[in-house]
């Protein structure tokens, strides 16, 4: 039976805030000099302390949710979610449940549009380490981690190929770090991947899905996908239908089961009762709308409409120094922004050496000593002419390419200083 | 000026008398802390007595005085602390097992306004364990002896702080309540206890009982003192995203404010059929003290207080299922095995009404139950001021009443559960004695208008004399 794949994503991305989301502690997990330094009551879950939640976080997540198109709720609340492990230290993650701050976005790829169903804010827990202590296995916890703000993407089960989900997730990490509050850095764990995968042989959404956890690279996505589509579909082929379950995904072996559907969590999910409500006013999502900056994607239509192929455009919207270079030059002299575009990318112009100005004063200088007039050029064309009777031939016969073989002669017998405009003149009045 | 033993003064009498001199805080300190030396092996109303640190505070407060031109409003008035408020570097149990080693790195708001203030911490009282129950004889350390009868209960959460105040063992206490837990012990032991309205008071370093009920409030001997302690400790915390940006008046002078043409209105539903005869009766003779004092007493109608039952243990229950996941045992504290059997049970409950598939049918129409709670007395509070009713339906009963009783708090606080859970204020003031025993009635009054009970209270205080009045 051939299948088609049924894959959604979920995204979690640490917010870069300064401080954690329900509490003043420093948010740095990764730059801290020791464990358990930037802790306090509240992130390390002792009795009686409270949770207080962090309005730039909150706006941050609302940009994220803008920027993928989402609506934005306008009444939303905080829940706990219960569960046991050690590293998070009041057995309840606040996290948001039926009424999170952003809904029903998308983001497009060149395979079709994503579905996003929501965005929502919640904690991060603390992380565990797991080393031998004076000669004895140890299960040790830092708490720097521990409230750092954290916003989940999850996406419908709309991405049909590995090729999509890593345009997908490519597009998601470009909006997100475009906003700049993440750094979406997968190595370090600022942004964690997981896939809910499935496959159907009639179009309609299966009964059983398969959550894939632990991947931390876009091509590791790509590749559980794979390594999922042909293990389901054997299963399937069988006549089973693969168990609903959590597997982890471990690179160059495939991926291994970690929990089934009767070991499922109850989260016995309720709404957080230490923190009020939030009404979110138009006004205010009208607002962070407008600290939006300008989006990848709509980068890309811009720079593709300033002449840039869309490849180029592709790989100059990721990289500031290049975009920046390109936004100078089109300041400084338009005509040359898609050769500009062009040079970066097939030329790797070193930017670091190569200032905007030097860069077009190259050009200009260059044409500078381009040859034009027909004194100069005529012998070069003659001679071009009397050396390649065959082509002459050719051309007559109606063979157009001829004519760019005989510039290319006579742009070679020049030292590439001929003219090609003038040359391709002279070249139609010769022949 | 008084000839009282210093034990037995109220926070206003020995707050003019340490300004006039007659008296250090030293000597107020060393007092209470005799007292309780004397009195509560008997009536236990402390799980940890802090002696040297009341007194090394005391010392340092005569300092201030000595110096200072200006005195904070409480300095050098020793106060009896709820266990389950946390003291830093003090052991703090809430009177579980599982805390029984616990010294917090920090102290709760309340607690810091306090010192703040000026106050002086004597210890830390008894209290039903992580205050469930109604009794404080679910407290892992005992239970806590009724300084009108020691073989009757001190009634709860709140208990030991209650019979600190009854039994002189302290000038003033702060307590919390989640449903009754501090008019409940309050009306057992004869003494006034003030439940201010949700978000009024910072929760912020109270373990946690219902999050969304749960509001610490003052315990004192005068409604002087309690207007006094509520304007110390009221306020909006940075630090608790529930408590309301609400200003806080001048309780202590608005005290006086006339109270000609207060509306009181007695809820039939409140003076329940079933009863311990003679509470009701009394009640009603309080409350006709306000019509010589020129208030308008009307019946008025609210829910039937029995609906508030069911649905204040589902609310409660879940958050406390929710609430005591911390105490693992892998950080702080002892592990699991040493919870009690009260909480036990409570943790069950909760985790049962909030899982999946649950959800909906218990805690879900339990809060939207609460709405109509709400709307019910909204109802009520735009014909009346304040209603006034019996705090519990009987005087305190006797140690063992809640064996084999595992509903006996949410009974013994039917009268203060609808207006917990609508996060109304409310006080308990002594009305007279019935068999020996203290009946108390309760004030509830709109949110956010705790002077106007505050003002009636007073007023009935400074009319009578509660303990000549029998039937």
């Amino acid at each position: 039976m051939t299948y088609s794949l049924v894959c959604g994503a979920e995204i979690h991305v640490e917010l870069n805030t300064k401080s954690k989301m329900f509490c003043g502690c420093k948010n740095d997990p990764f730059g801290a000099a020791k464990p358990n330094i930037y802790t306090c009551p509240v992130c390390l879950g002792l009795p009686g302390a409270l949770p207080v939640p962090n309005k730039k976080a909150i706006e941050d997540c609302i940009k994220i949710g803008l920027a993928l198109h989402c609506e934005i709720a306008e009444v939303s609340k905080f829940d706990r979610k219960h569960y046991f492990y050690p590293d998070l230290p009041k057995g309840y993650q606040i996290s948001q449940y039926d009424e999170p701050f952003c809904v029903k976005g998308y983001v497009d790829t060149s395979f079709g549009r994503v579905g996003i169903t929501r965005v929502h804010m919640e904690e991060d827990t603390a992380k565990m380490h797991h080393e031998v202590v004076d000669g004895v296995k140890s299960s040790l916890i830092d708490f720097n981690r521990s409230g750092v703000p954290l916003v989940e993407i999850v996406s419908e089960p709309d991405i049909k190929s590995p090729e999509q989900a890593k345009e997908f997730l490519k597009k998601v990490r470009d909006i997100v770090r475009a906003i700049g509050v993440s750094s979406c850095d997968m190595e370090k764990g600022s942004m964690r991947l997981e896939a809910n995968v499935s496959l159907t042989s009639d179009g309609s959404l299966p009964a059983y899905k398969v959550e894939v956890k632990n991947i931390n690279s876009f091509r590791f996505f790509a590749n559980a996908l794979e390594y999922e589509t042909k293990r389901q579909a054997e299963l399937l082929d069988k006549g089973e239908t693969p168990t609903q379950e959590t597997r982890g995904w471990r690179e160059g072996y495939g991926t291994v089961s970690q929990r089934g559907k009767e070991d499922a969590a109850d989260y016995r999910y309720m709404p957080e009762p230490d923190i009020p409500p939030f009404e979110i006013s138009r006004d205010m999502v009208e607002h962070l709308r407008k600290e939006l900056p300008i989006l990848p994607e709509e980068i890309i239509t811009s720079l593709v409409a300033d002449g840039l192929s869309e490849s180029a455009a592709k790989i100059v919207v990721n990289q500031t120094d290049m975009l920046e270079f390109i936004e100078q030059v089109k300041k400084l002299n338009s005509k040359y922004v898609q050769k500009a575009g062009n040079d970066l990318v097939n030329k790797k112009i070193d930017l670091k050496k190569t200032s905007p100005e030097d860069y077009l004063k190259t050009l200009e200088n260059a044409k500078m000593d381009k040859i034009t007039d027909e004194a100069t050029l005529r012998p070069l064309v003659e001679k071009a002419i009397a050396e390649n009777p065959a082509v002459v031939a050719d051309y007559k016969a109606g063979k157009q390419n001829a004519l760019g073989f005989f510039v290319g002669v006579v742009m070679k017998a020049s030292g590439g200083k001929a003219d090609p405009r003038a040359t391709t003149d002279l070249l139609k009045k010769l022949l | 000026m008084s000839n009282k033993p210093l034990n037995e003064l109220s926070v206003k009498e020995a707050q003019t008398m340490l300004a006039d001199g007659t008296v250090s805080s030293v000597e107020l300190t060393r007092s209470c802390l005799e007292t309780i030396e004397a009195k509560d092996p008997e009536i236990h109303a402390f799980v940890t007595v802090l002696a040297d640190d009341a007194m090394d505070a005391a010392k340092r407060a005569d300092q201030v005085r000595k110096t200072a031109k200006t005195v904070p409003p409480l300095l050098g008035i020793p106060f009896a602390v709820k266990d389950n408020f946390l003291t830093k570097g003090a052991r703090t149990t809430a009177s579980s097992k599982v805390l029984d080693n616990y010294y917090p790195q920090y102290s709760a708001t309340v607690i810091e306004k306090l010192e703040a203030s000026g106050g002086v911490i004597l210890g830390k009282t008894n209290m039903d364990a992580w205050a469930h129950g109604s009794s404080t004889e679910t407290s892992d350390y005992g239970p806590t002896h009724n300084p009108w009868d020691t073989s009757r209960l001190a009634g709860g959460s709140s208990g030991g702080s209650a019979a600190a105040l009854a039994a002189a063992e302290t000038i003033a206490a702060v307590g919390t309540e989640t449903a009754g837990s501090i008019r409940q012990p309050s009306s057992w032991c004869g003494t006034i206890g003030f439940k201010p309205t949700y978000g009024r008071v910072s929760r912020y370093g109270v373990v946690a009982m219902g999050s969304s009920l749960d509001s610490p409030g003052p315990m004192t001997k005068s409604v002087e003192d309690t207007a006094l302690i509520l304007g110390v400790i009221a306020g909006h915390d940075a630090r608790d995203a529930t408590t309301a940006p609400v200003p806080v008046p001048d309780y202590l002078g608005d005290l006086q404010n006339d109270i000609h043409n207060l509306k009181i209105g007695l809820p039939k539903e409140y003076f329940m059929t079933d009863s311990q005869p003679g509470v009701n009766e009394m009640v009603k003779k309080a409350a006709a003290v306000y019509e010589n004092l020129g208030a308008q007493l009307v019946e008025v109608s609210l829910l039937d207080p029995k609906y508030s039952i069911a649905d204040y243990t589902i609310v409660q229950r879940s958050e406390v299922s929710s609430n005591l996941a911390r105490y693992t045992g892998v950080r702080y504290g002892n592990d699991r095995c040493y919870f009690g059997d009260e909480a036990k049970r409570r943790i069950m409950l909760g985790t049962y009404a909030l899982s999946s598939g649950y959800y909906d049918a218990y805690y879900k129409k339990a809060q939207a139950v609460r709405m109509l709670m709400k709307r019910d007395f909204d109802r009520v509070f735009e014909q009346v001021d304040l209603i006034l009713s019996p705090t519990t339906p009987s005087t305190a009963l006797p140690l063992g009443a809640t064996h084999g009783q595992a509903m006996f708090g949410e009974l013994a606080d039917v009268l203060a559960e609808a207006s917990s859970l609508t996060g109304h204020p409310a006080i308990n003031m002594p009305v007279g004695l019935l068999q020996g025993l203290p009946v108390g009635m309760q004030l509830i009054g709109n949110h956010f208008a705790e002077q106007k009970i505050l003002n009636a209270a007073y007023a009935y205080e400074q009319a009578t004399n509660w303990r000549e009045n029998t039937l």
